[in-house]
């Protein structure tokens, strides 16, 4: 599905990621963990093409294509999605126009038929449903005015209608109070299948309780330094980052 | 008057070998330039009662005396009015043999509204198009027959001004410069001394306008062009919607366009007044494009009445305009909702003034300007508040957006408060599109225009969705494509 190598990357030439490794297959689920400038963000930028991350060396192949070489809403068409760790709000835009935007523009780039109001409706209530979710949601504007659950429900929501082949979900237990991880974790997996991948990118293990990973790997200064399963994230929440960060350095 | 007698004797000739003017439009002009012949020469040709000669050559009178302004925010060439033709400009031949030498700008714009190609040489003004009103093209001729017996059946008079001065003299007479005198503004007196035609709508007491009226199916729409004229009036319990305008921007001879629209409402009486204005804003360095000098202003002269202007200006070069009211009923409404969008090297100075005389007046100002390219987009607005507007109130929302950083964006609000009962709030803020919102939309698959088009239609919803729903859904589209070339 996605084979990153010896990915390096900087911010305003600053040095972040330094040789990155990873390589996901279909329908797996990988947990990224670090402690805070170890690059995790970063990476899911550099993966979903924010301008202002410039790759110096190593290569991102998404099923067989370049990633690196192309633009971010092509990138969204690929069938690559990240879920934001900070929602934008977007002021008089209801979350229905934005949805339909967004799908449609996916849809016209995979080359699909554009989905007209009646069938879209359709779409995304029946997606709501799925995900236990109210129809309010979609008649308010982009997170305006949602509590820090709701903005990251409704970043679930539409990873449900993009349908996105890699979801990469940045820290997306931050800010959130059990009830509402528990909800999160909930619509996330009911979106894990075969054909879907996911890099789930957290501080802590908790979330993993919920979020159950195939694979762990712990990232410090900008490498990854351990992989393992998710017994991993464990052994990490006892021994804590530091240990890992001195082997990292060893 | 030797050469008045001589273009009257012009008309006549015309009159007799020719079946009405629009068969054949070279013959019918005045020569350019501006004297009291030429207003004589346009009277004369319109057939009007002595009173409008009187009124038109005191205007022309006045105009003399008076300067071009120069407080707007905008800069442009000294217009020599003398090179204007004043009435039916002859038809050049230099408009466009084809829809091929048209600029592809103007076609890429056609197509993404949708317009079928006959209509896009009609608006372009291809040589050997139909020489007919775009209304007859969008095929609305019978449908105008309909409607206007429907009208007439309500009572309702909805009609060119040059008819209405023929078939309702008194009523024109009674309110023609009662709003907007002729002495008003160098650009209102200019126009009252040459106005071509426009509008009248008089609703009579309580009737509510079974329809939106439309300047698209107003016949002759063509030939009132460059000063047009529009007098509406909605008489005691009465209401009335109407339309201004068009969404595809047409191409048009006149660089200079001068309008002057008077809105007066009666006790009780309401009157909405809608405009989309998309004139050619000219080359991406404003050359060719449309000045706009308009003077819009309603009265509501009687208790608890209400006017609204909605405004949606993407086009022309240079925008100079600011619906007002006058609150004298007491209880009376003013409303002023306005998207203003200025791209490449437009300059808009636009706004509104409320003017509050009666007793609990109201006023609200939803103000969005956006700026992009290097454009400059002026808000300035007057609020008032008089002597006797016991507990008068007023709210401005100002609201201003930047799109990269080579455009501006002014908010000058003049207020001014003679009653201490009354109440005025006044909030602006400016704002950017920014990098973040971007990368959402993008991340989501949205293309860096469809995002931009996305964020600013978000921007200015408050105001959109005061327009009428069919209107509403072509505005949201003209919103996108005044901004493209924008980003990137």
């Amino acid at each position: 599905m996605i084979e990153i190598k010896n990915l390096h990357a900087a911010v305003d030439g600053m040095p972040i990621l330094k040789g990155l490794d990873l390589t996901i297959a279909s329908g797996e689920v990988h947990a990224i963990m670090g402690p805070n400038g170890a690059g995790k963000s970063t990476l899911s930028y550099v993966l979903s093409g924010r301008e202002g991350y410039q790759v110096t060396d190593g290569t991102v192949a998404f099923k067989g294509q370049n990633l690196l070489e192309l633009e971010p809403e092509q990138r969204a068409a690929a069938g690559l999605f990240l879920a934001f760790q900070y929602p934008v709000e977007i002021p008089g835009v209801t979350n229905m126009t934005f949805l339909k935007h967004a799908l449609n523009s996916v849809r016209i780039q995979r080359g699909a038929a554009e989905l007209d109001a009646m069938e879209f409706l359709k779409l995304v209530r029946a997606k709501t449903k799925e995900l236990g979710m109210s129809d309010d949601m979609l008649k308010r504007a982009v997170n305006i005015g949602f509590s820090g659950g709701e903005k990251k429900r409704n970043e679930i929501l539409q990873m449900a209608v993009l349908e996105p082949t890699f979801a990469v979900l940045d820290e997306t237990d931050s800010g959130l109070d059990i009830d509402a991880l528990k909800i999160v974790a909930e619509g996330v997996n009911a979106l894990r299948c075969r054909e879907r991948s996911m890099l789930v990118i957290t501080h802590y293990q908790r979330l993993l309780d919920y979020i159950v990973p195939d694979h762990v790997h712990v990232l410090a200064a900008g490498r990854i330094v351990t992989s393992g399963d998710k017994e991993l994230a464990l052994h990490l929440e006892e021994e804590g980052y530091a240990a890992f960060a001195e082997r990292a350095a060893a | 008057m030797a050469a008045t007698a001589e273009s009257v004797a012009q008309v006549e000739e015309i009159r007799k070998y020719k079946h009405g003017w629009e068969t054949d439009i070279e013959m019918e002009t005045a020569p350019k330039g501006l004297s009291e012949d030429t207003i004589r020469f346009i009277s004369a040709k319109k057939e009007e009662p002595d009173w409008m000669l009187g009124w038109r050559l005191k205007a022309y009178r006045h105009w003399l005396t008076m300067e071009e302004p120069t407080w707007a925010m905008v800069d442009y060439p000294t217009i020599d009015f003398q090179d204007i033709y004043y009435y039916a400009a002859p038809k050049t031949t230099e408009g466009p043999k084809s829809l091929d030498e048209v600029d592809p700008e103007l076609l890429r714009t056609y197509e993404k509204l949708g317009i079928p190609l006959k209509e896009q040489e009609v608006l372009a003004g291809v040589q050997g198009a139909p020489k007919v009103a775009v209304d007859a093209v969008f095929d609305s001729v019978s449908v105008a027959t309909t409607f206007k017996k429907e009208l007439e059946s309500h009572g309702v008079i909805f009609c060119p001004i040059s008819e209405a001065l023929k078939e309702h003299p008194e009523l024109v007479r009674k309110y023609l410069g009662t709003v907007v005198p002729y002495t008003d503004n160098f650009y209102a007196t200019l126009n009252s001394a040459v106005f071509s035609d426009g509008s009248f709508v008089y609703i009579p007491p309580g009737v509510r306008c079974p329809m939106e009226l439309s300047t698209y199916f107003r016949m002759n729409a063509k030939e009132s062009g460059q000063f047009e004229r529009t007098l509406v009036i909605a008489d005691e319990g009465s209401y009335v919607s109407y339309l201004e305008g068009c969404t595809a921007p047409m191409r048009d001879e006149n660089q200079l366009h001068a309008a002057v629209v008077e809105l007066i409402t009666m006790d009780d009486a309401e009157i909405k007044y809608s405009t989309v204005q998309n004139w050619y804003p000219g080359d991406e360095n404003g050359k060719g494009g449309i000045y706009n000098f308009v003077t819009k202003r309603g009265a509501c002269r009687g208790d608890n009445s209400k006017i609204r202007w909605t405004q949606v200006e993407t086009g022309s070069a240079i925008t100079w305009k600011y619906p007002s009211c006058i609150l004298q009923g007491d209880n009376s409404v003013g409303d002023f909702y306005s998207v203003a969008i200025a791209n490449n090297a437009q300059q808009a100075d636009t706004g509104t003034k409320m003017i509050h005389l009666g007793k609990g007046t109201r006023s609200r100002i939803i103000s969005k300007g956006i700026s992009a390219g290097k454009a400059q987009n002026t808000y300035r607005g007057l609020v008032r508040m008089g002597p006797k507007a016991l507990n008068g109130r007023n709210f401005t929302q100002c609201d201003s957006l930047l799109i990269g950083d080579r455009c501006g964006a002014h908010t000058i609000p003049y207020i001014e408060s003679k009653n201490r009962t009354a109440k005025v709030e006044h909030e602006a803020t400016t704002s950017r599109i920014s990098e973040d919102q971007m990368f959402y939309c993008r991340q989501r698959g949205i293309g860096e225009e469809d995002a931009v088009a996305l964020i600013v239609n978000g921007f200015c919803k408050e105001v959109l969705q005061e327009l009428p729903m069919e209107f509403a859904v072509e505005a949201q589209k003209l919103v996108g494509i005044s901004l493209e070339g924008s980003v990137g």
